[in-house]
């Protein structure tokens, strides 16, 4: 019974990072219907800018994920003014070709630079046991800070101007235009917000695993599991959907061999898939 | 309609252009050190061919790099002396041939066909891992080319029937086996241990010798479990480990997974007396983990400390002081194991006293001599022609002297520069 109540922690603060990875490949994928394969690089930019900042300017790493964010969002605008927004249009596999290929750059670039060898930020902070559990101090924040970019991800989707243009885009982008809201623009602010929430959960992750420039690419197929679980669009979908997948990787290696977690986990995806194909929280896609 | 469609085109044109350069490297020859271009030359000067692919992207390529920086600065060295001068007046210099073989199976059996055939690479060395260098080891010997092998442990490669390769590392059946041993030494009433390990070739072939080795000498075998080489969470293992109630950990894999491994056992703060993994911790780079590195223990082929008296080539202070000047940067044991692959290959010209590939594999089978590296021996058994027998592992541990962190050695007994720091917690 400790062992999975131990088990169940771990799994729940690992959910949250999951879920807040998810939420950046979700939000893109459910507003533009763009399946962004540079999800797991740009995570990984994430994880680097922290270290960058903490290992050569002495930055601390919380302060640092709030670089990584607005870094995440230059970038991803970026990204789709020069990659994305020319197929936007398109059938799929132009712009599946486009993120694929902005992925490519962006791993050939940072290998090159940073090359495959694997990073660590040396933060520790205190832990807590209780009884059996034994929480670490980075994980909590981490997740801590997750439910918190989910809270104001949500209150800016459904409570401002912006966050109603980008679900109005999202629902019908023809009507959208034709009560004046500016597509192109919303898309690209849509692209960017998905991007910074991919560095964002790279930066957190950065403060409590060893990661290299490949590392995103664990993060983006879990994402890819979480965006069917929870539904498009729909950040408090991603995030229960990380929660069900942390949880699942905490639970079932109490039962067996933990090399079973990725078979359970992507039978889940196509039970999901086939099942319910908007996701557990995606009814109104 | 004409200008959307040119417009089109170039677009199409340029994406294909971005998309080729930011594949791997095509298989395109470098050399990367000095030498003579290949051929005789009036003068009787011989420029013997290595071929060999390097992961300069993918995976290994921290460690391969340093390996082949290793071999590398042996031709430098071997290169700028002027050679080997055989007794018949020709004067033997090298120039290496290599590729990116991206850390995947498949480029090395496709590179090493190519260094074989079209590159007509007279020796060949093994890329980095056990994985890569069984694919390579088929290659080498199906086209006849003496192939010695370094970063690469595993047994199985060498009980193939091959008579071509031959291993330069301690084999993975004797890798951690040395741990079990100091372990039974230090606190004979240890009973209860764990073996978590990567999934690959590998590290199952190690710790399954270890694990027999240990069940052997009495040990309860409390954990045997696999993980994913992806894995960077060790939450559900810790959990596992603390359950059933183990005392000692033995495992590990590469570097990422160990270092990530060893960083989540200090933070859990796990009860365990003894943790030994593989590959990770004898790297320099182990100690960014600051206090969490504070009493890993990692076997290691080779260290700096290791003060063996060699009867060829330099000593390990003149290794060391050549690789950091050449590359600002310590040594680590793969750097070492490309070095001596370099010098034994070497030796094996000199003693055959002949560039003749048969009479190369005559010398190295009958090769035994100690190195800075350590002792050098080859099985020339059928049953395992080519494994390596004269070599063994030493074990490092990390510690604190005062504020600052290093290792030493404390395995085996008699190269041991500290006691080991035990139990753990």
């Amino acid at each position: 019974m400790d062992f999975i109540l131990a088990s169940l922690a771990d799994g729940l603060l690992l959910g949250f990072i999951y879920g807040i990875a998810a939420m950046g490949l979700t939000l893109i994928w459910g507003v533009m219907n763009v399946i962004n394969l540079a999800h797991g690089p740009i995570i990984a930019l994430g994880m680097f800018t922290v270290y960058l900042l903490f290992t050569f300017l002495g930055i601390p790493p919380y302060v640092g994920v709030l670089l990584a964010a607005v870094f995440g969002l230059l970038l991803g605008i970026i990204i789709y003014l020069i990659a994305v927004q020319g197929v936007i249009d398109a059938p799929h596999l132009s712009s599946l070709l486009a993120t694929f290929s902005v992925n490519m750059i962006i791993i050939g670039i940072g290998t090159a630079i940073f090359s495959t060898s694997p990073r660590n930020i040396d933060l520790q902070l205190w832990s807590v046991s209780l009884g059996p559990v034994t929480l670490q101090g980075t994980r909590v924040v981490a997740s801590l800070i997750a439910v918190l970019v989910t809270a104001a991800l949500y209150y800016f989707l459904y409570r401002t101007r912006q966050g109603k243009y980008i679900r109005a885009v999202a629902n019908n982008r023809a009507a959208a235009e034709l009560v004046g809201i500016p597509s192109n623009r919303v898309l690209a602010l849509s692209f960017g917000i998905g991007a910074m929430l991919a560095t964002i959960a790279g930066a957190l992750i950065a403060t409590f695993l060893p990661f290299n420039i490949l590392a995103g690419g664990t993060y983006e197929l879990k994402s890819f599991v979480i965006g069917v679980l929870g539904g498009l669009g729909n950040p408090v979908g991603a995030l229960v959907g990380g929660l069900i997948l942390g949880l699942l990787e905490g639970i079932v290696p109490t039962f067996t061999q933990t090399t079973w977690v990725p078979v359970i986990e992507f039978v889940l995806f196509v039970i999901i898939l086939l099942v319910r194909p908007n996701g557990l929280f995606g009814g109104e896609q | 309609m004409k200008r959307s469609f040119t417009i089109l085109l170039a677009l199409v044109l340029a994406l294909s252009l971005m998309l080729a350069a930011c594949q791997p490297q095509a298989p395109a020859a470098t050399e990367t050190s000095g030498g003579e271009s290949g051929g005789e030359t009036a003068a009787k000067t011989q420029t013997l061919v290595i071929g060999f692919t390097a992961s300069q992207t993918g995976k290994y390529n921290v460690s391969s790099g340093r390996q082949v920086n290793g071999l590398n600065l042996w031709m430098k060295q071997i290169n700028d002396a002027g050679g080997i001068k055989l007794s018949d007046g020709t004067v033997v210099t090298f120039k290496a041939v290599s590729y990116d073989d991206e850390s995947n199976k498949d480029r090395v059996q496709e590179l090493y066909t190519r260094l074989a055939t079209e590159d007509n690479a007279d020796m060949l060395i093994s890329p980095y891992s056990s994985g890569l260098t069984a694919a390579a080891a088929v290659i080498a010997e199906q086209y006849g080319k003496v192939m010695l092998t370094t970063g690469a442990a595993s047994d199985a490669t060498y009980k193939q029937g091959y008579t071509k390769v031959f291993q330069m590392y301690t084999p993975a059946s004797r890798y951690l086996t040395g741990a079990v041993d100091l372990l039974a030494k230090t606190d004979p009433s240890v009973k209860k241990v764990a073996f978590v390990y990567e999934n690959s070739k590998f590290s199952t072939a190690v710790v399954e010798a270890a694990k027999d080795y240990a069940a052997d000498k009495g040990y309860d075998v409390v954990l045997y479990e696999g993980y994913d080489p992806e894995t960077t969470d060790f939450g559900p293992f810790i959990n596992k480990i603390q359950d059933a109630g183990a005392e000692a950990i033995l495992g590990g894999g590469h570097f990422q997974d160990g270092s990530a491994f060893a960083r989540q056992l200090f933070e859990k703060n796990v009860p365990v007396k003894f943790v030994t993994l593989l590959v990770a911790p004898p790297e320099p780079d182990f100690a960014d983990l600051g206090d969490a590195a504070v009493g890993i223990i990692g076997p290691s082929q080779w260290e700096p400390l290791a003060a063996f008296k060699p009867d060829f080539g330099p000593t390990g202070k003149e290794f060391e002081a050549a690789y950091m000047a050449a590359y600002n940067e310590e040594p680590s044991y793969h750097s070492a194991g490309g070095y001596a692959a370099g010098l034994v290959l070497e030796k094996a010209i000199r003693d055959a006293d002949s560039t003749d590939p048969d009479a190369i594999k005559a010398a190295l089978d009958n090769m035994d001599l100690t190195l800075f590296f350590g002792k050098i021996k080859f099985d020339t058994s059928p049953e395992a022609h080519g494994l390596q027998i004269g070599h063994s592992m030493i074990y490092i541990q990390w510690q604190k002297d005062g504020d600052t962190l290093g290792k030493q050695v404390v395995w085996p007994e008699d190269g041991a520069t500290a006691k080991v720091l035990y139990p753990l917690h």
